[in-house]
């Protein structure tokens, strides 16, 4: 009977009420973004890099000889809630499965039977490029069993909003792949408090006021989902991918619930303080910020309704400097989405700047304004520009 | 033999502001539309690198973002008498090239030609009598400004003009324009911040009785959210304008107005780095069938489409018209046929003043910040007893200090040595100008048509250019040039001069570019190429849009007036041709 | 135009492509639908001259263009010379690229002698007038000094320039390229050296720049548009410099 009740509570949680038949399951694939790996045709093909070497998105269509297409809803079903492909074969978790794992069986039935339906693509990928020995697949064994724990949510919040919005982020929204600290085995460490990512840093996202979003409303949440932008910030990098394919897609309610839930997540450590002793090299770097920066950024730092303000803005402000020092040099795009189709492009300052002149403009930026946030060494940026070179 | 593509509701030549106009247009309203762009695709961060455009040597000399001549070169003569030969550099225009054209490097004046433009013939007859204007061949435009109007609007709140409503609805408004046409409702945008100069000149045309106005600017006055939700930032007035691509978004173009909506349509596609070579018509004449284009590797391919718009830039839009066949090519001699008629320039006159110990900062500027008057342009003054009809709006723009070109000295200095460096260190900082931007008006024997000569990269004949100033053009500019120097007398300067206009148009030193007509619009088929709706008159499924369509031109940049037009075609396309394919007018 | 995929995110690459309907049997080139093109270090910034050597001119021809560059532009209590600001620097990178090749313009046949107003219509390159204007002017000056023009003194020199620019010296050119034409290339030439970013070899430390109080490389001047008639009170930057 309990576990009767937990299914039905599950599907009350999961399930927004005019949710029918394949509707559904394409809901789900928004809310899971499967799209952000699998491809905007769902026939695979994307590469990801990870630590421990390269993998490819496979292909996921109903084709037959390159795809999915002889799959059960059973295989299915196995493969998102417990990491395993048919015939017992583990998958690894660049597939996020432990997420996964927490949805419920209506979901899943839902979601399979959409994906019945999607346009079969002959793409034959091959999937597995990790580093030896990373490669073989029976290590996933030890790995689930240290560090995989299925299980359902607990709806243990303040409300049925929270709860759903809990489920979202730890369930199918899968925020903390990318959000969560890892550990050496790749495995989740910490809630949402940071964490690099391909190249990148992706933000606090507990209440932190300094790196998380302890300066943001729910309404400045829900924007910046929707839309890819609020008065705060600006989505960009493999965020704005999150934003245009999944979060503005989702229904205003949900993202709501997200916004309530996250908000609610005791503040991280913080990103160590402000930068001290650097007066030498803030101030050179005021001075070449008023040059190469201030005619989008605004020497007020406070952006336009175009470009994002520098000042107050968390995304400066993170523990790691990996995003913002890779904006500079590499340059990048922010998100369109309906609400917000310009997407508009910071160029790249690779070639102009130096090391030492992006330490000491970022070191300014994360410390002016009322911002608080640790220096960047100059050698920092050189291991981050090589890095980029070298196409990792 | 050129390889045969799934045929396109529509089939859009060339994506710079009107290509990009009617390709949102026509997408919206549901077709399929390919647009097949000769240049490169260009946009903001990736090729506007706001650390690298402010290079005067290869942007404003090298000509770094506009049309080359090795891609297409054009032959010009002023009259019937000489031989044309090839611009071997383009110098009194300057053409664009890729996504967006010359869109992306313009200064950004916004006008709205006024009701007596679209009725010259009529309102100079009445007013003046036939005789006046018996040597020029000015034509009413087919369109009334009351249908036009709404298209003016579209297109600047599209672009988020910033400036001054002068005519609101028939009332008069302190602070704008009182010579303009009414207008439904305000600018988007409050005008720009004012420099010196341009503050200086508005205070002294006010003591001269004129009525100064802020010029009607497509550089954004504060940041901007347009009608398809696209932003804009504010313009930083950093003086690297005209001739160079906006690095922070703040400059109207396709790029920072329409694309970022229009490239993410399923139902729209970009070809760039392919030429299209032809229409080809159906064999008797009456109906485009498909383009051919030669891509980057030269191959050829056949797009079919059931209609194909021409958006490729007036010039190139009549030549793609001569080579195409649609229409017949302009006789000047005997003035029968339509293609190649009433082509027109720019007409203009500049002050100079020098002072001392001013501080001009002329480097701090943008491309239509500035103030006008307009007492003295089209018809707004009494012509009667004068020998020639229209007039120009005159500003005190500052658009840019940019040594290499701008560095003025005295009239009598030496060009180069130690007295030179003397005059340059000293007028750079104290110098001042405003100019006339006169109208330009058809006479029989300008006219566009196919060099018997010269060939482009692709084997087609060039355009060849057939102009000089027209009589009462001269007239008209020296008139302006007598009110400039009228103008100078309040302002003290140590030293005034201004130009005066000469027949023989030169084609090296740079003028404008603002090239008109060749493909006009009117309601008479034997006197104009395509009608009121921009339809071709022969070939009822293409439509030609641009300054091509311009009966004359008027004393005011024409790009306003371009936008609104494309707005008003695209009206009449989604409106009126798809529900009903045909000829939309019976003349 | 891009980089090389130095930096290129992988992922973001394939998602970009993948976002490309598959469209089957049509052109070559840039096909785009769907999507707005981007990458990572997307941009052709432009490359600073190696300041040493010269890749076009002759040893000779340098010093000739040198004593040009320094009677063009004397040195002064206002700038260092023409020669020291590295305008034939300059000229010689700009001979020995495009502009020397005359990439950009129509040089198609037939040439035909043109009036004023037609511009240009002769044959020669940039690069070839050089070599044949600067061969011309030195066997004048050794017809009539026996000299060659750098070992001139400055008002013989300067006697020269002047009599090129108004026409009353005549050099033995060619048909289609005149003396007044010669001598109005290396004149904006060298002003444009003078004058450019000095990424481009001349203009070396802003020095034009300095001397007319213009700040180059800006982007910025929000602040300061409404101080009407007061002096903008920062120094010059360059392309590739912070200022000072």
């Amino acid at each position: 009977m309990r576990r009767f009740l937990l299914a039905a509570a599950l599907a009350v949680l999961s399930m927004p009420a005019w949710a029918a038949g394949t509707d559904a399951g394409k809901y789900q694939v928004v809310l899971g973004d499967c799209e952000g790996c699998h491809g905007k045709n769902l026939a695979g093909g994307v590469v990801l890099q990870t630590p421990f070497g390269k993998m490819v998105a496979p292909n996921i269509t109903p084709d037959k000889d390159t795809g999915i297409g002889n799959y059960s809803a059973g295989d299915f079903k196995l493969a998102m809630t417990r990491g395993l492909a048919p015939g017992g074969r583990p998958l690894y978790p660049a597939m996020p499965y432990p997420y996964y794992a927490h949805m419920s069986d209506a979901e899943i039935t839902a979601l399979w039977d959409y994906m019945r339906t999607v346009k079969p693509v002959k793409n034959s990928v091959h999937v597995n490029q990790l580093r030896f020995p990373y490669n073989m697949r029976v290590l996933m064994r030890g790995w689930n069993l240290l560090f995989f724990r299925p299980a359902p949510i607990a709806e243990t919040g303040p409300s049925a909003e929270w709860n759903r919005g809990a489920y979202l982020v730890n369930g199918p929204a899968h925020c903390g792949a990318c959000h969560s600290p890892k550990n050496a085995f790749g495995a989740d460490k910490g809630p949402l408090t940071g964490a690099v990512l391909q190249g990148w840093f992706a933000s606090d996202l507990t209440s932190d006021r300094n790196a998380g979003l302890g300066g943001w409303s729910i309404a400045d949440i829900v924007d910046y989902l929707k839309t890819g932008r609020n008065a705060h910030s600006l989505a960009s990098g493999p965020m704005a991918e999150a934003v245009e394919n999944s979060t503005s897609r989702m229904t205003d309610a949900d993202l709501k619930a997200i916004a309530v839930y996250l908000k609610d997540l005791p503040p991280s450590r913080g990103n160590g303080g402000p930068a001290t002793g650097m007066e030498a090299q803030v101030k050179a770097g005021a001075v070449a910020y008023d040059i190469t920066c201030a005619a989008c950024h605004g020497r007020d730092g406070k952006g336009s309704a175009l470009f994002p303000p520098l000042a107050g803005n968390a995304a400066v402000r993170q523990v790691r400097p990996d995003s913002i020092v890779r904006m500079v040099l590499a340059g990048g795009r922010a998100a369109a989405t309906p609400g917000a189709p310009t997407g508009p492009g910071m160029p790249s300052f690779g070639w102009r700047l130096t090391d030492d002149q992006v330490s000491n403009i970022l070191t300014y930026v994360r410390n002016n304004w009322g911002n608080q946030a640790p220096a960047i060494s100059p050698e920092t940026v050189g291991r981050i520009r090589s890095a980029l070179h070298a196409g990792s | 033999m050129a390889r045969m593509l799934p045929k396109k509701d529509a089939v859009i030549i060339g994506l710079g502001w009107t290509g990009s106009i009617l390709a949102q247009q026509l997408t919206d309203a549901g077709l399929n539309v390919v647009a097949i762009e000769r240049g490169p695709w260009r946009d903001t961060s990736t090729d506007f690198n706001i650390a690298y455009m402010q290079d005067e040597l290869r942007y404003a000399i090298r000509k770094d973002l506009f049309l080359k001549p090795s891609v297409e070169a054009m032959t010009m003569r002023n009259s019937l008498s000489q031989t044309a030969l090839p611009m071997r550099d383009y110098g009194s225009f300057l053409p664009g090239d890729g996504v967006g054209g010359a869109g992306v490097h313009w200064n950004g004046h916004t006008w709205r030609f006024w009701e007596s433009d679209f009725q010259i013939k009529t309102h100079l007859t009445q007013r003046y009598g036939a005789a006046k204007i018996k040597n020029l061949q000015l034509q009413d435009w087919g369109v009334t400004w009351n249908e036009i109007e709404p298209s003016f609007d579209t297109f600047e709140y599209l672009c988020g003009i910033s400036g001054k409503a002068g005519n609101l609805k028939g009332q008069i408004q302190p602070g704008g324009n009182p010579f303009e046409s009414p207008r439904g409702r305000d600018y988007p945008n409050p005008p720009m911040k004012m420099p010196y100069a341009s503050t200086l000149f508005a205070e002294k045309m006010k003591e001269l009785g004129y009525h100064p106005f802020p010029l009607p600017s497509a550089n954004m006055s504060q940041a901007y959210v347009n009608p398809l939700g696209v932003r804009m930032g504010q313009c930083s007035y950093c003086g690297f304008c005209e001739r160079f691509a906006c690095g922070n978004y703040s400059k109207a173009s396709a790029q920072t107005t329409i694309l970022p909506v229009l490239m993410r349509k399923p139902n729209f596609e970009l070809r760039t780095e392919c030429e299209v070579l032809k229409v080809n018509l159906t064999p008797d004449g009456k109906h485009a069938k498909s383009v051919t284009y030669i891509d980057a590797h030269g191959v050829e391919y056949e797009q079919p489409g059931d209609i194909v718009v021409i958006c490729a830039y007036a010039l190139m839009n009549v030549r793609m018209m001569l080579l195409s066949r649609i229409g017949t090519q302009y006789d000047p001699v005997t003035g029968q046929g339509t293609v190649g008629r009433n082509y027109c320039y720019q007409t203009s006159a500049g002050a100079r003043l020098f002072f001392e110990g001013k501080h001009f900062n002329p480097f701090i500027g943008a491309g239509s910040l500035g103030q006008t008057v307009d007492d003295f342009n089209g018809d707004a003054f009494d012509h009667s007893k004068l020998n020639f009809v229209g007039g120009g709006g005159i500003s005190c723009s500052v658009t840019n200090g940019r040594p290499i070109s701008n560095r003025p000295v005295l009239p009598g200095t030496p060009r180069w040595g130690a007295k030179w460096k003397q005059a340059t260190a000293e007028g750079y900082n104290n110098s001042m100008g405003f100019g006339c931007e006169g109208s330009s008006y058809p006479v029989r024997e300008n006219y566009l048509d196919l060099d018997p000569t010269y060939k482009d990269r692709h084997g087609r004949p060039l355009l060849r250019i057939t102009f000089d100033f027209p009589d009462n053009d001269i007239a008209m500019s020296n008139y302006m040039s007598d009110q400039l120097e009228k103008m100078t007398k309040p302002f003290n300067a140590k030293f005034a001069g201004v130009s005066r206009l000469k027949k023989g148009w030169d084609s090296v030193p740079y003028q404008t570019t603002h090239n008109t007509g060749g493909a006009i619009m009117g309601s008479n088929p034997k006197t104009s190429a395509v009608n009121k709706y921009l339809q071709s008159w022969d070939v009822p499924n293409v439509f030609v849009i641009g300054a091509s369509a311009f009966a004359h031109n008027a004393g005011m940049n024409p790009t306003g007036t371009v936008g609104a037009l494309a707005f008003w075609a695209a009206q009449a396309i989604t409106g009126q041709y798809i529900k009903n394919p045909g000829a939309l007018v019976h003349a | 135009m891009q980089h090389p995929s130095c930096g290129l995110s992988r992922r973001r690459l394939l998602a970009s492509v993948a976002a490309l309907p598959i469209l089957a049997g049509t052109a070559d080139g840039r096909n785009l639908s769907g999507t707005v093109p981007w990458s990572p270090f997307a941009g052709e910034p432009p490359r600073p001259v190696n300041p040493l050597g010269w890749y076009f001119f002759t040893p000779g021809e340098a010093a000739t263009v040198e004593a040009i560059a320094d009677r063009f532009i004397p040195a002064d209590h206002l700038s260092p010379g023409g020669k020291d600001c590295g305008c034939a620097v300059f000229i010689d990178r700009q001979l020995a690229g495009a502009f020397g090749q005359a990439s950009r313009l129509y040089t198609k046949a037939p040439f035909m002698p043109g009036l004023k107003t037609q511009g240009y219509q002769g044959d020669l390159t940039p690069a070839g007038r050089y070599r044949l204007g600067l061969r011309a002017l030195n066997d004048y000056t050794n017809t009539t000094y026996k000299k060659d023009f750098r070992a001139l003194t400055p008002e013989q020199q300067d006697t020269v320039l002047a009599g090129l620019d108004s026409g009353t010296i005549k050099l033995t050119l060619k048909s289609g390229f005149s003396t007044k034409e010669f001598f109005e290339l290396v004149l904006q030439n060298t002003m444009e050296g003078f004058f450019a970013d000095p990424l481009y070899g001349g203009n070396k430390n802003m020095a034009s720049w300095k001397m007319i109080g213009f700040p180059g490389a800006r982007y910025d001047y929000r602040d300061h548009i409404e101080k009407h008639n007061q002096p903008y009170p920062k120094g010059p930057v360059s392309i590739y410099g912070m200022g000072g």
